[in-house]
């Protein structure tokens, strides 16, 4: 599975908070779509709007740290976010992004040499991030067989729709 | 080896390591109004699942924004106890207290067990000697359907406590105390297992630690129950540690995370003085019966100061019985604190005390970053209730130590 999309790029301890207030968490309580104009509001104004299909967010330390609201990277998804590249991520927020189709990768030299608009690579099979623009490139974990068929039928759940079960026994 | 990679060995019947993809049953799922709607519409509308097929126990909880304070948390609150009915889950309705704090108290989690919660502080649990992993809506729906979860073993850095604490100074202070280490980041995505002078806390004390584990970025904690913990040796990385912190508890001050970041910590003797417009003593970190019995102590025969609001939520009902029942509620309310119902309300700016722009609070709670409590321009000082305590009697950030 490789992704290929524009660079966003974004600093170090963009939090769940960030991606999106928690105040909207009651506000909008019953529809998620309502919240996609707030979305890194206050990092990017109208992030949103600005956003194309299949962008890449690549970001320093602890992208989507703090809470475990899974709204955060449905709504990076929505907005059409194709993959967030980072030095590190939440523990929550990894595993949330997982379960629902959007590809997390860990990195350490991408996100010190992207800039916005750079052509980003990313190979998640084969453990490889490129940003094609600056020509640098760099091997990181390749995800295990279990998370790469669950991020290509588009998470967990479609997963299960599809093959009828969970992707794993207890062994 | 570290009491985390016991309870995955000992539940798949061989022996794992850090970084290994494990799948695990879970003994406990739950989820609250703030995130039992996602719960909910992934099972129903997404799963499209008729019934449970994971036997489980598992619960929701009302109580974020609860009683319900506009018509949308009421909607919600109605689906969570409809699906609680068809579904076959317990229900703590408003009233009855914040998740976690009623998870410890009921017993509903234990020693090895392996707990899935859908709120970024289900860690608070790992006080039970559990695996306590706070996870997103769709993780919790499937461990509430199928039962199971997946995990990529963590590493465990060891934090032994060592020595008493001084007069004054709590388990607040002590987590905070580490949230200002210098190489914090290595807690990161990792397991705190508490080791040492554990009594010198108390259990009210440690669930606080084990709660703000989230704000260190760790994975979970955990508290080994007495009789299964290994022994503090100092040789602890060749045991499957892959860290040790130690805290020598008597050099612990009365300390504060100053706004708009939990690692902006510091002692409170350097920002005392700061103004005050609201005290919040409460919330899953510090609601306990503990909190609630150094706030009395400390109001006893006071008055808050006048312009201050001090607002006192008990984390659950059975807290708030047993301290009506030792009168730490009756000083209280005659100092002039506001007393809530069970609920996390002004924790998390969604109702019973927000705060207006450019407002100042001290809060016993876990986060302090712009507009967790209300406005994004007003301030939050995290502290423990003894400061708080101290801070709504002065009109101003005061180390308690000016009381005993
Ligand atoms: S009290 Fe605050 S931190 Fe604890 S569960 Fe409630 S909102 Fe979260």
């Amino acid at each position: 599975m490789i992704i290929r999309g524009r660079a966003i790029k974004l600093g170090d301890d963009v939090s769940t908070d960030h991606i999106i207030s928690g105040k909207y968490k009651f506000e909008f309580i019953d529809d998620m779509s309502k919240m996609i104009p707030h979305v890194l509001e206050d990092v990017i104004p109208e992030f949103y709007k600005k956003v194309s299909k299949g962008d890449i967010i690549v970001a320093g330390r602890n992208f989507g740290k703090g809470s475990s609201r899974e709204h955060a990277p449905r709504l990076l998804k929505m907005v059409g976010i194709g993959a967030v590249v980072a030095k590190s991520f939440g523990f929550i927020f990894y595993r949330n992004s997982v379960n629902i189709g959007l590809p997390v990768v860990k990195a350490k030299v991408v996100p010190d040499t992207a800039e916005s608009g750079d052509v980003i690579e990313v190979d998640l099979a084969r453990g490889i991030v490129r940003d094609v623009t600056k020509g640098v490139e760099e091997k990181v974990p390749p995800y295990p067989p279990e998370f790469l068929e669950v991020v290509s039928e588009g998470g967990i759940v479609e997963y299960i729709k599809k093959r009828g079960g969970l992707p794993w026994s207890i062994r | 080896m570290p009491f985390i990679e016991r309870i995955l060995s000992e539940r798949l019947g061989k022996d794992v390591s850090p970084g290994d993809m494990v799948f695990v049953p879970v003994d406990l799922v739950y989820a609250h109004d703030g995130t039992a709607p996602l719960v909910i519409e992934v099972v129903v509308n997404e799963l499209k699942l008729e019934k449970r097929h994971a036997r489980n126990r598992a619960f929701f909880f009302i109580d974020h924004a609860s009683p319900a304070p506009t018509l949308a948390a009421a909607a919600v609150h109605k689906r969570m106890r409809e699906f609680a009915s068809r579904f076959g889950l317990g229900l703590f309705d408003a009233g009855e207290g914040i998740s976690h704090q009623l998870v410890i108290e009921n017993g509903l989690a234990g020693p090895g067990d392996i707990v899935v919660g859908a709120d970024s502080h289900t860690p608070t649990v790992g006080v039970t000697g559990a695996l306590a992993l706070g996870l997103g809506s769709t993780d919790v729906a499937v461990a509430l359907s199928y039962g199971y979860t997946w995990l990529s073993v963590p590493e465990t850095v060891k934090v032994v406590l060592r020595g008493s604490l001084k007069h004054m100074v709590m388990g607040k202070d002590v987590a905070l105390w580490l949230l200002g280490l210098k190489d914090v980041e290595k807690f990161h995505g990792r397991v705190i297992e508490y080791a040492g002078d554990l009594r010198a806390i108390g259990l009210d004390g440690l669930a606080t630690l084990t709660n703000m584990s989230t704000e260190m970025m760790a994975a979970t904690s955990v508290i080994p129950p007495e009789g299964l913990r290994e022994q503090t040796t100092g040789l602890s990385t060749s045991s499957g540690y892959v860290d040790e912190v130690s805290v020598q508890l008597g050099e612990v001050e009365p300390m504060v995370a100053r706004p708009p970041d939990v690692f902006n910590v510091a002692p409170v003797s350097s920002v005392e003085g700061v103004e005050v417009d609201q005290v919040f003593i409460g919330s899953c970190t510090n609601g306990r019966l503990q909190d609630m019995e150094v706030a009395a102590r400390i109001a006893r025969g006071r008055r808050v100061k006048s312009g201050v609001r001090c607002i006192v939520a008990p984390a659950s009902r059975r807290v708030l019985l047993e301290s009506l029942e030792r009168g730490y509620i009756d000083v209280l309310l005659k100092a002039g604190c506001i007393l809530s119902p069970p609920t996390c309300g002004p924790c998390v700016g969604a109702h019973m005390g927000l705060l207006a722009e450019g407002e100042v609070a001290v809060s016993t709670t876990n986060r302090n970053f712009p507009g967790r409590m209300g406005h994004r321009k007003s301030e939050v000082y995290l502290a423990s209730p003894a400061t708080a305590m101290a801070s709504a009697l002065t009109g101003r950030i005061t180390d308690p130590r000016v009381f005993a």
